[in-house]
């Protein structure tokens, strides 16, 4: 199991990014962590001309809050955010989804934005930013462009990124007063594909569900708070919506199940805990 | 180096204590010799060893299909790539080799290496030998080969159906064997039984996965020499002799060598043979050593699995729940080909099909049928997984059936204590054993009552909560007569009698008087060495410290027999066993000297603390090294007749070991252990999750050299254990495409997954091995699977459990009803909906509809017109005529980064213009096949047509084996993509398709359009 060959670029500075992108075109790959992309690479699934390391470029390695958002830039890995120790206050969602992702040797190597730009529609970093409606920044060498998580994924590990373009940081909105978040996931074993993983999100007039797993990106429902009684349907409905798919290990009515009965579960929690 | 420093401290600190202690070091929980090296990185696994300037690596090219015929092989464009020195085919093994013996008399060919046809995804085809392995890899794209598919046989029971496609036609069906057998009067207890209870199970192919995989490095000696190999291989060593006669030399021309550790065996590594031979005539064809190290995927797909089973098991029952016979039908499902020493797995445990159970009447069926998966071979526990959860989920139905209490079922029909030795009606010599006791101690150590209580609470909670229970008789130390329970006692008296379990070990005290063991186990990373130097130490009254342990066998040099290696838990009870034989005989050679020395009787002296003295003188001492340095340094000072040197070979086999009688009864093994295990578990109703609440199992391994050692084995095979119970598959599609190629699709327990057992031991000495010590290495692998079925089971209240007992698969066994889907909002669905649906292990049929903003007419017309058409599918560049409706093209499918660029056909038929047609593509790429075929039908609608599709899918080769779980998604991207295209070229849009990076590439190199 080796690669076919491939160039590396050490990408020190952005503008090494660039004149990768001038060289090789679209045949050049981002390498961040590599966590997934370089299982594919020497599987021979992906046979990129050039891999553009930017893991050890400076002007990307920074993560702060700005202008009501976490932002994270795209050298920095998984751990640092997960041990930043404010995130629980900052950004609950990623905090509670954090330990669900894979294990911990390879947060220490996989980046967020990294995970963000492969679009698995079972990896938890996309679903958390689709469920908080954070953004996307794409920088390429005539400039920038931000886009709202819901326009970045467009499927099945298939995003918005035009050639020319990479993502320079993502933004995660911090936690608004009084919104609740909760976060749940079904694997096979622990640190696996979710088979379904679940973000709830309630404000004071509103909640919504994001889910992962089970469509080709994570898809979003939003109920107003008196959906209460009417949830299981709602979720019957939802649930349908995805339109769940089988795999060797899962089938879809499983899926289906699972958006229903945890989706239930946390949307219940949620409410039971923002009454009292 | 701290950790290291820390760690050598611990040992000195234990080994001091040890030193001071008085006893036999025998029974001690010793650390491991072996770990200073492996926990700071300095093992020697196969891969680690140097070879010889100028070795060469090799990459095999993998059959994509399940079934086909080899057309043709082209290897002229892959020989000439840089770097590349050969490529070996099917022609150079016809032309050096011989197919493999097989185990069963049929007219069957079993190649290493894909002759004229393939039967399975991952057999190899070609070996393409280069100066390192990218090379080799990359030229893997470059051998052409053509194949004519045929239909698979992937199911076994349809597969031994008369409809089936047939694997060898010279066989003439895919049941290889088919053997009935009948012990007491089975049939007349049937007849007068009060109840009949029975069950079928289905047992999943899986396997027991090392970290390493293979490794083999060959070189083809000159002057006729033959071959000299390095590999991981593991035994047994019958199988020596197999791949001799394959590679037509005499086995003395067979060198196989062996390194010092082993990132795990469990079984598998008995299938490095096939490959051995095969790299044997790489590295002839190359003219050069070749090295070749298995990686993952190949793993995966190609190395071994233990043969799934489909078994109908019948017990005649007394309403108290009393056996009063037995009766089973098994067939194996062993893959692809009868690869030695199958049919083995389904006679493993013959002698000893009754259990622990005192039964006397039993009836047997054995079949073996072929499919078109990889050949099946050994997997530790083999054959007992398979066997006790049939007999083990059949005595909890009988409790369930018969309103009994499960554990009172059991406790019944235990073989009783004073009935040792037992002889059980197929066979088996038990020689040992207390099944009472060791069931009380798992039911007081492992405080059942709390779990009766826990079961209690939670069922009147409303909670799903369940106790299973396996009793188990674990055989070891395999008599090597066993496997020919196959052929009827004619053809046996034709063949020969086989029998016996050899092991062999080499003592030998140097002349400084230092020891050194050579034993025939080869390395599989249990602590052979450990328990070996705490045999010797005992016997010659030393501390094994002193003694070194070489497990690196030389078939050249070192002492072995068939019956050698690392499998059937043969360590304790033969290996060690051999090695104390050995060692005694050294220390009667010295007991002269010495008694010579003291003018004292032999028989008083005794051996300790590195010396030798006269019971009768104890002050007078000998320094052990003095007396054992007489035989190199001054052989004239012996006693009278006395040889020089120091150094003795044991061949050591059981005598109970004997061939099968003309009644077909066998004592299968040597040695037979006893299991009892108690699982809990909890099932999560919303999401079908087992949680192991307690797990107790409870060993007799009669005498044990070392308990840690022996509880590393009762770990690792409850880990290996929990993984076919819940997680372990190797899934096939109906085509008999692979679908388990990584381990995120082969999912294995990690330590978050594996409770910790609680161990009980109790230690009845077996009669017939020389320290008493029985296996302990697969008993686990054996109890655990239907343990914790057993469990699940008694939790959900269903008789059908199967394995593995996934999330979803024990959510579907809760049978909730689901809530039909909004009709209204299916039509509502966006501009295309599509259904995947896989049920269980069918093809992938997708249906949806898409709405186009153009008449059928326009949409009909877009699909007639090549060149319309040629822009409308997804990545298609180059699409060129055949026929009339017959389409070569060039299709480069992408989905995110991965990216496979197919050789494709495309075919329209079923014409109905304009209301339908049948729209099929097939493709052949370096990722493997992808074939769609389908109806398409118009109808005119509002604005447009209403576009409704139904397709079955199949795709092969890489992508289906490691791209699984995204295949579904993948497809209906690609059908959408499709059909949004026909419609928006069919109202005219102009499609402006983002260049593919095919194109772009050429481009760049300045070839593209």
């Amino acid at each position: 199991m080796k690669p076919s060959a491939f160039d590396y670029v050490r990408a020190d500075r952005v503008q090494d990014i660039f004149d990768a992108f001038g060289h090789y075109g679209a045949e050049a790959r981002i390498l961040a962590g590599g966590q997934s992309l370089m299982a594919m690479v020497n599987y021979r699934l992906a046979r990129p001309k050039a891999l553009v390391d930017i893991s050890r470029c400076a002007e990307l390695d920074y993560m702060h809050v700005r202008d009501g958002h976490l932002v994270v830039g795209a050298a920095v890995t998984q751990a640092r955010v997960q041990q930043r120790e404010a995130l629980a206050r900052e950004v609950p969602l990623l905090h509670l989804a954090f330990p669900y992702i894979s294990h911990f040797q390879i947060r220490s190597r996989g980046t967020v934005c990294g995970s963000i730009a492969h679009a698995d529609p079972s990896a938890e970093l996309p679903l958390c930013l689709a469920a908080l409606q954070g953004s996307v920044v794409l920088r390429s060498k005539s400039g920038r462009r931000t886009l709202a998580a819901d326009a970045f994924f467009t499927g099945m590990l298939m995003t918005a990124i035009e050639d020319g373009e990479f993502i320079e940081e993502v933004r995660f909105p911090l936690a608004a007063e009084g919104h609740r978040y909760r976060f749940d996931e079904v694997a096979l074993r622990r640190g696996d594909f979710a088979i379904v993983s679940l973000a709830v999100v309630a404000s004071a007039s509103d909640v919504a569900l994001t889910i992962g797993g089970v469509a080709d990106r994570p898809v979003t429902r939003r109920w107003p708070r008196s959906v209460a009684g009417d949830l299981p349907a709602a979720l019957a409905a939802f649930a349908w919506d995805l339109q769940a798919q089988s795999d060797p290990h899962v089938s879809a009515a499983y899926r289906r199940h699972l958006v229903r009965t945890l989706g239930q579960r946390l949307i219940t929690e949620v409410l039971d805990e923002t009454v009292s | 180096m701290v950790g290291y420093e820390y760690y050598s401290r611990k040992a000195r600190d234990m080994s001091s204590e040890l030193v001071n202690e008085s006893g036999p070091h025998v029974g001690r929980r010793a650390l491991r010799v072996e770990d200073a090296a492996l926990l700071t990185g300095r093992g020697h696994y196969a891969d680690d060893v140097g070879v010889k300037p100028g070795t060469l690596q090799a990459a095999i090219l993998r059959a994509p299909h399940a079934h086909a015929e080899i057309v043709s092989i082209d290897t002229a464009a892959a020989e000439q790539l840089p770097g590349v020195r050969a490529v070996l085919t099917g022609a150079d093994v016809r032309q050096w080799a011989a197919p493999f013996p097989v185990g069963v008399h049929q007219p069957m060919e079993h190649w290493c290496m894909a002759i004229d046809k393939v039967r399975y995804v991952g057999e190899p085809v070609a070996v393409v030998i280069a100066e390192d392995r990218y090379l080799a890899e990359d030229a893997l794209d470059f051998v052409e080969v053509q194949y004519r598919q045929l239909p698979a046989a992937v199911d076994p029971e349809a597969a031994a159906g008369a409809q089936a496609p047939v694997l060898h036609e010279a066989v003439g069906s895919n049941v290889v064997t088919d053997r009935h057998f009948s012990y007491g009067d089975p049939d007349a207890a049937f007849e007068a039984a009060e109840h009949c209870v029975s069950l079928t199970i289905h047992y999943p192919r899986n396997s027991t996965t090392p970290i390493e995989g293979f490794v083999v490095v060959a070189e083809y000696l000159a002057g006729g020499e033959g071959y000299d190999v390095l590999s991981n291989f593991q035994g047994p060593f019958a199988i020596h002799t197999v791949v001799a006669r394959a590679l037509k030399v005499g086995s003395s021309r067979l060198r196989l060598r062996f390194v010092k550790d082993s990132g795990g065996s469990f079984g598998v590594k008995q299938a490095v043979s096939t490959y051995v031979a095969l790299l044997c005539l790489a590295a002839r064809k190359a003219g050069a050593p070749v090295k070749w190290v298995e990686d993952r995927y190949e793993h995966l797909m190609a190395s071994a699995a233990a043969p799934n089973r489909v078994t109908t098991i019948e017990a005649a029952v007394q309403a108290d729940g009393t056996l009063a016979a037995l009766r089973y039908d098994q067939m194996d499902d062993c893959g692809a080909y009868l690869r030695a020493p199958e049919p083995a797995t389904l006679y493993r445990m013959h002698g000893i099909m009754t259990g622990a159970y005192r039964v006397r009447n039993l009836a047997v069926r054995n079949r073996v049928v072929l499919t078109n998966k990889t050949p099946s071979a050994l997997v530790r526990g083999f054959g007992g997984p398979q066997m006790y959860f049939a007999l083990e989920r059949l005595m909890q139905r009988i409790a369930v059936e018969l309103d009994l209490d499960p554990l009172e079922v059991i406790r019944r029909n235990l073989i009783q204590p004073d009935a040792f030795p037992y002889r059980a009606p197929a066979g088996a010599l038990i020689g040992s054993g207390n099944y009472q006791e060791s069931l009380a101690l798992a039911v007081g150590r492992g405080n059942l009552d709390e779990l009766l209580q826990r079961r209690q609470a939670a069922r009147a909670a409303g909670r799903l909560y369940g106790i299973g229970y396996a009793a188990v008789v674990e055989p070891s130390i395999s008599n090597m007569g066993y496997i020919t329970t196959v052929m009827t006692a004619e053809a046996r008296a034709k063949a020969g009698p086989k029998n016996g379990a050899i092991a062999s070990a080499t003592v030998s005290v140097d002349p400084l008087g230092c020891v050194t063991v050579i034993i025939d186990s080869v390395p599989g990373g249990q602590g052979h060495r450990t328990a070996t130097a705490q045999v010797v130490a005992d016997v010659l009254g030393l501390v094994p410290e002193d003694i070194i342990v070489n497990t690196e066998l030389d078939t050249q040099k070192d002492a072995w027999s068939i019956a050698a290696g690392n499998y059937s838990s043969r360590f304790a009870g033969a290996v060690a066993g051999s090695v104390h034989v050995a060692a005694l005989r050294i220390r009667e050679k010295m007991a002269q000297i010495a008694a010579d020395t003291l003018q004292a009787p032999p028989d008083t002296i005794q051996f300790a603390g590195g010396t030798l003295y006269s019971s009768e003188a104890p002050d007078r001492r000998l320094r052990f090294h003095r007396v054992a340095g007489l035989t190199h340094w001054s052989p004239g000072s012996l006693p009278a007749d006395m040889q020089p040197g120091l150094r003795e070979t044991v061949f050591w086999s059981p005598p109970q070991a004997e061939a099968p009688d003309d009644k077909d009864v066998i004592n299968s093994s040597a040695a037979y252990g006893f299991i009892f295990d108690i699982c809990a578990v909890e099932v999560d109703r919303a999401t079908g999750q087992v949680r192991i609440d307690r797990y107790v199992t409870s060993h007799d391994a009669g005498c044990l050299l070392n308990p840690a050692l022996a509880e590393g084995q009762i770990r690792g095979g409850f880990a290996q254990g929990l993984g076919a119970a819940l997680l372990e598959e190797y899934r096939y599609g109906a085509d008999g495409s692979f679908l388990s190629g990584t381990l995120a699709d082969y999912l294995m327990p990690t330590a978050c997954e594996v409770p910790e057992p609680i161990i009980v031991h109790l230690e009845t000495p077996s009669p017939y091995t020389p320290l008493g010590a029985k296996g302990i290495g697969e008993g686990n692998n054996m109890s655990t699977p239907v343990c914790i079925a057993n469990a699940v089971a008694d939790a959900l209240g269903v008789a059908d459990v199967r394995l593995p007992l996934t999330p979803s698969r024990v959510h579907a066994l809760l049978a909730e009803p689901e809530p039909e889907p909004p009709s209204a909002e299916a039509s509502r669905a966006p501009a295309a909906s599509a259904d995947g649906s896989r049920a269980g292990r069918d093809t992938l049929r997708m249906s949806g509809t898409v709405q186009l903003a153009a008449p059928p007419e326009r949409v009909y017309a877009v699909l007639m017109d090549p060149d319309a058409l040629a822009s409308v599918i997804p990545g298609c560049h180059a699409l060129e005529q055949v026929d009339e409706h017959t389409y070569r093209a060039e299709v480069t499918i992408g989905i995110g980064v991965v990216k496979a660029r197919y050789q494709a056909q495309v075919t329209l038929s079923d014409l109905d213009p304009p209301h339908g047609l049948s729209l099929g593509g097939k493709g052949m790429s370096a990722l493997g096949t992808a074939q769609g075929s389908g109806t398409v039908r118009l109808e005119p609608m509002a604005g447009g047509t209403r576009l409704a599709y139904d397709y079955d899918i199949a795709v092969s080769g890489k992508v289906a084996a490691v791209g699984s779980r995204m295949l579904e998604g993948a497809a209906k991207v690609i059908l959408q993509q499709l059909f949004e295209r026909l419609g928006r070229k069919a109202s005219g849009e102009t499609i402006v398709a983002r260049p593919s990076w095919w194109r772009r590439l050429l481009a760049f190199l300045g070839i593209g359009r």
